[in-house]
C-alpha cells in the first residue's frame, strides 16, 4: 500500500470523528506550545535581567567597605573601616590606576522623607555623590541639568530627582526649578532622570540625588564615611585590571587582620554571568514543566487511538477480511496516530509564536528557534510512539475475531 | 512480493482469472478446493465443543456449490474456513494446489486479497466510505497502480448494477444495493471462488432475486462460488448442495453439472441466458 494511500485512509480516519480528532490534536498542541512559549519566557526574563545589568554599565566596580566576599571570613578577624574621599583621590591617581577612569563616591541616607505641601513621599534611594555619579550608573537626564562640578565645590541645596518622585511631588507638572523639601529643608530641583524603570528589587525611579557636600552638611554629617565608591574601567575589557588596581590600591589601608581585604568589589560582568547560569536554570525549569504537558499530549493520542481501534475493530477485520496485510493496518493506524501528532505539532507551533507575541508576568518572551524544533520533533515523536501498541493491537487482530466483534 | 513461492504461484493468472469466458476447466484430476479431515474444536478437555468433525469434500473449477444447515451445524465455521479466515484444528485444505496450512500471515493476506471474494449477510462494507472506495480497496492492498484500480472498480460497479451508485456511501443505499456493492468488492480481484455467507439473509424476495440473478451470472461465466444459505428455495440456484448438521456432511446433492449452466433463477429470462454464455 502506497503512503499515498496510507495517507488517505489516515485523513479519512481523523476527519471521521472530527471533536474527538480536534481533542486530541489539541492535547499535542498545547504541549508542543507551552514548551515554545515558557522556554522563550525563561530566554526573555533573562535577557531582560541582563539589560538591566548591562545598563548598570558592564565596566563598573561598586566597592564597598566590609566583608570582602559574602561572610567567608571568621568575625574575629574583621576589622571595621569604611571608604573615605581620601580612597577616592587614591583611585582617581591614573599612575597607580591606569585602567581607572572615573572613581565616584557615593553616601546614601536612609529614612529622608520628601515632601511638597501636603504631599509627601520616602524615596527608595537618597544619595550624595558627584558629577561622575552620571556616567557610572547611566543616569540620564530627561530635564535640566545633573549635579554639577559646582554644586559639589558650593554646597548648593539642589538636587536631581527620578520620575517617581516627581509623579508623586508634582503630578504632571514640570518639576525643574520647583523647591522640595527634604526632612524639612528646602532644595532647589535641578534635573530630571529618565525612567529606568523597576529592577526586579527596587524601583530605581524613586531616588533623590544631591551634591556629596550637601548632603554630608544636612543628611549624613561629616564621618567621611562613604557608602560606595563606584569606579569605572576604561573599558568593558579593563574591568579586571581596573579591580586588580582598585584592591591594590585599597588593601594597604583596608584590611583585617590576616590581611585579607576589608571590603568588597562587586564586579557588573561577573555579575552578568551567575544571572545567565541562575536564568537558565530557570529556562531548564520552565522547559522540563512543559514537557510533561507535551508527554500528557501524547498520552491522549493513546488514548483515543485505542478508543478508535476498538470502535474500528470490525472494520479492521473487514480489511483483513479482504486481503489487507498486518503492515498494511499497522501503517494505517500509525499514519492515523502520526497525522494527529503532526497536526497537532503544527497548530501548537503556531499557538505558540501567537502566545510569544504578548508579555507575560511582565515578561516579553523571545521565542527560541531550538525550542520550536525541539518541541515539534518530540512532540510528533511522542505522538508516534504512543501511536505504536494501539496500531500494534489493531494489526494483530485475528480477521475471524474482528468481523465478529460487536 | 515476487520473492515469496506462495505469492508466485498465487499471482499466476489462472484460466478463469486471464479469461473468464473461455469456459471453466473442471477436469476432477485437478479439483480447486481440497478438504481432508478437517476438524475444528473450540476450548478444551471436558468444554471442548466439535464444530467440525473430519470433514472431506472436493470442490472443482466452475462449480456452484451450496451448503446448508440449521444455525450451530459448523457451516460458519466450514465458511471460516474456506474463506482463510481460520484455521482447521486438525486436517489439511488445500486450495487451489497450496496448502493453506502451511502459510504464514503475509501469505495468507495474499490469498484472501487474490483467491478469495468474501461476501456477508451483513454486507460489511466499511462505512462513510464510497462504494467506489470499498470494491477499490481489495485493489488497493494488491498493490495495483490507481488507473487500472479506477477501471476494474467502475467495471466491477457496472456488472453488478449499480453503474450510477459510485460515489455513494453505503448509508445512501438499500440493503440490495449494499449488498450488491459486497459482491462488487468480492469479485474486482477476479478470485478463485466467490465465498458467500448467507448473502440474501438479511434481504427482502427482490434483492434476494437480484443476488441470485448476479451468482447466476458469474458463475455462468466460469466464475465458481461456495454460498452458506439456510434457506432451501436459494440453495436450489446452485449446481451441487451439501448439507451440514452437528459438523458432519450429512447429505451431498448434485444438481446440475459442473459444465454446464446452474439452475435459472425464475428471474432470468432466456435472452439473459443467452446473453451470458456468448
Amino acid at each position: 500500500m502506497s503512503i499515498f494511500e496510507s495517507v488517505r485512509m489516515a485523513v479519512h480516519g481523523v476527519l471521521a470523528n472530527r471533536l474527538r480528532s480536534f481533542l486530541t490534536l489539541l492535547g499535542i498542541s498545547i504541549g508542543v506550545a507551552s514548551v515554545i512559549i515558557l522556554v522563550a519566557v525563561g530566554r526573555g526574563s533573562a535577557s531582560a535581567v541582563q539589560k538591566q545589568i548591562e545598563g548598570l554599565g558592564t565596566n563598573l566596580l561598586t566597592i564597598q567597605a566590609g566583608g570582602g566576599g559574602f561572610g567567608r571570613r571568621a568575625s574575629s578577624s574583621i576589622r571595621f573601616t569604611f571608604m573615605t574621599t581620601k580612597d577616592v583621590k587614591a583611585l582617581q591617581d591614573k599612575t597607580a590606576a591606569p585602567d581607572i577612569k572615573s572613581a565616584t563616591p557615593v553616601v546614601s541616607a536612609s529614612s529622608v522623607t520628601a515632601s511638597r505641601d501636603v504631599a509627601t513621599v520616602t524615596p527608595d534611594t537618597v544619595a550624595g555623590t558627584t558629577p561622575s555619579y552620571q556616567e557610572a550608573r547611566k543616569a540620564d537626564i530627561s530635564e535640566g541639568t545633573f549635579i554639577t562640578a559646582a554644586d559639589v565645590t558650593g554646597h548648593a541645596r539642589v538636587v536631581v530627582i527620578g520620575t517617581t518622585i516627581s509623579q508623586d511631588l508634582f503630578g504632571s507638572s514640570d518639576p525643574i526649578g520647583q523647591t522640595i523639601k527634604l526632612n524639612g529643608a528646602n532644595y532647589t530641583v535641578e534635573g530630571l532622570l529618565k525612567s529606568k524603570g523597576s529592577n526586579g528589587f527596587q524601583d530605581q525611579d524613586s531616588i533623590v540625588l544631591l551634591p556629596l557636600t550637601t548632603a554630608q552638611d544636612f543628611l549624613v554629617g561629616h564621618s567621611g564615611q562613604l557608602n560606595q565608591i563606584l569606579v569605572v574601567a576604561t573599558s568593558p575589557g579593563t574591568v579586571d585590571a581596573a579591580e586588580s588596581e582598585a584592591t591594590a590600591i585599597l588593601t594597604p589601608n583596608h584590611s583585617n587582620s590576616d590581611g585579607s581585604a576589608a571590603f568588597s568589589v562587586l564586579n557588573q560582568a561577573s555579575l552578568l554571568q551567575t544571572t545567565s547560569a541562575s536564568t537558565h536554570t530557570f529556562t531548564v525549569l520552565l522547559a522540563a514543566v512543559a514537557a510533561i504537558s507535551l508527554f500528557v499530549g501524547g498520552i491522549g493520542v493513546m488514548n483515543i487511538m485505542l478508543v478508535s481501534v476498538t470502535e474500528r475493530t470490525r472494520e479492521i477485520g473487514i480489511r483483513k477480511a479482504i486481503g489487507a496485510r498486518k503492515a498494511d493496518v499497522l501503517g494505517q493506524f500509525m499514519t492515523e496516530a502520526g497525522l494527529l501528532s503532526v497536526l497537532g505539532g503544527i497548530a501548537g507551533v503556531a499557538a505558540g509564536f501567537v502566545g510569544g507575541q504578548f508579555k507575560i508576568v511582565g515578561v516579553q518572551p523571545v521565542i527560541q528557534a531550538y525550542s520550536v524544533a525541539l518541541a515539534l520533533g518530540v512532540g510528533v515523536a511522542v505522538g508516534l510512539f504512543f501511536g505504536i501498541y494501539p496500531a500494534n493491537r489493531a494489526a494483530s487482530l485475528r480477521p475471524i475475531d474482528a468481523l465478529h466483534y460487536e | 512480493m515476487g520473492g515469496s513461492p506462495v505469492a508466485d504461484r498465487v499471482l499466476e493468472p489462472g484460466a478463469d482469472e486471464s479469461d473468464p469466458s473461455a469456459g471453466p476447466d473442471s477436469s476432477p484430476e485437478h479439483p480447486l478446493m481440497v478438504l481432508t479431515g478437517v476438524s475444528k474444536i473450540y476450548g478444551v478437555g471436558e468444554i471442548a465443543v466439535h464444530a467440525l468433525r473430519e470433514v472431506d469434500f472436493k470442490l472443482e473449477l466452475g462449480d456452484y456449490l451450496a451448503i446448508i444447515g440449521s444455525s450451530g451445524s459448523g457451516k460458519s465455521t466450514l465458511m471460516n474456513i474456506i474463506g482463510c479466515l481460520d484455521q482447521p484444528t486438525h486436517g489439511s485444505y488445500w486450495l487451489d494446489g497450496i496448502d493453506v496450512g502451511s502459510l504464514d500471515d503475509y501469505e495468507l493476506s495474499y490469498i484472501r486479497n487474490r483467491q478469495i471474494g468474501l461476501i456477508f449477510q451483513s454486507f460489511n462494507l466499511i462505512p462513510r466510505t464510497t462504494v467506489a472506495r470499498n470494491v477499490e480497496l481489495p485493489l488497493i492492498y494488491a498493490r495495483l497502480p490507481k488507473a487500472e484500480r479506477r477501471e476494474r472498480a467502475r467495471a466491477a460497479i457496472e456488472a453488478v448494477g449499480l453503474g450510477n451508485r459510485g460515489s455513494h456511501v453505503p448509508s445512501e443505499l438499500s440493503g440490495g444495493q449494499q449488498q450488491r456493492a459486497a459482491i462488487a468488492r468480492a469479485i474486482v480481484t477476479e478470485p478463485a471462488i466467490i465465498l458467500a455467507d448467507e448473502p440474501t439473509g438479511n434481504l427482502d424476495t427482490a434483492s434476494t432475486r437480484d443476488v441470485l440473478e448476479i451468482f447466476f451470472r458469474l458463475n455462468a461465466a466460469g466464475r465458481t462460488i461456495v454460498m452458506i444459505t439456510h434457506e432451501p428455495d436459494v440453495a436450489a440456484h446452485a449446481k451441487r448442495v451439501i448439507q451440514v448438521a452437528d459438523g458432519q456432511i450429512v447429505a451431498d446433492m448434485r444438481q446440475a453439472p459442473v459444465a454446464g449452466p446452474p439452475p435459472a433463477p425464475e428471474s432470468v429470462s432466456p435472452e439473459h441466458l443467452q446473453v451470458a454464455h456468448t
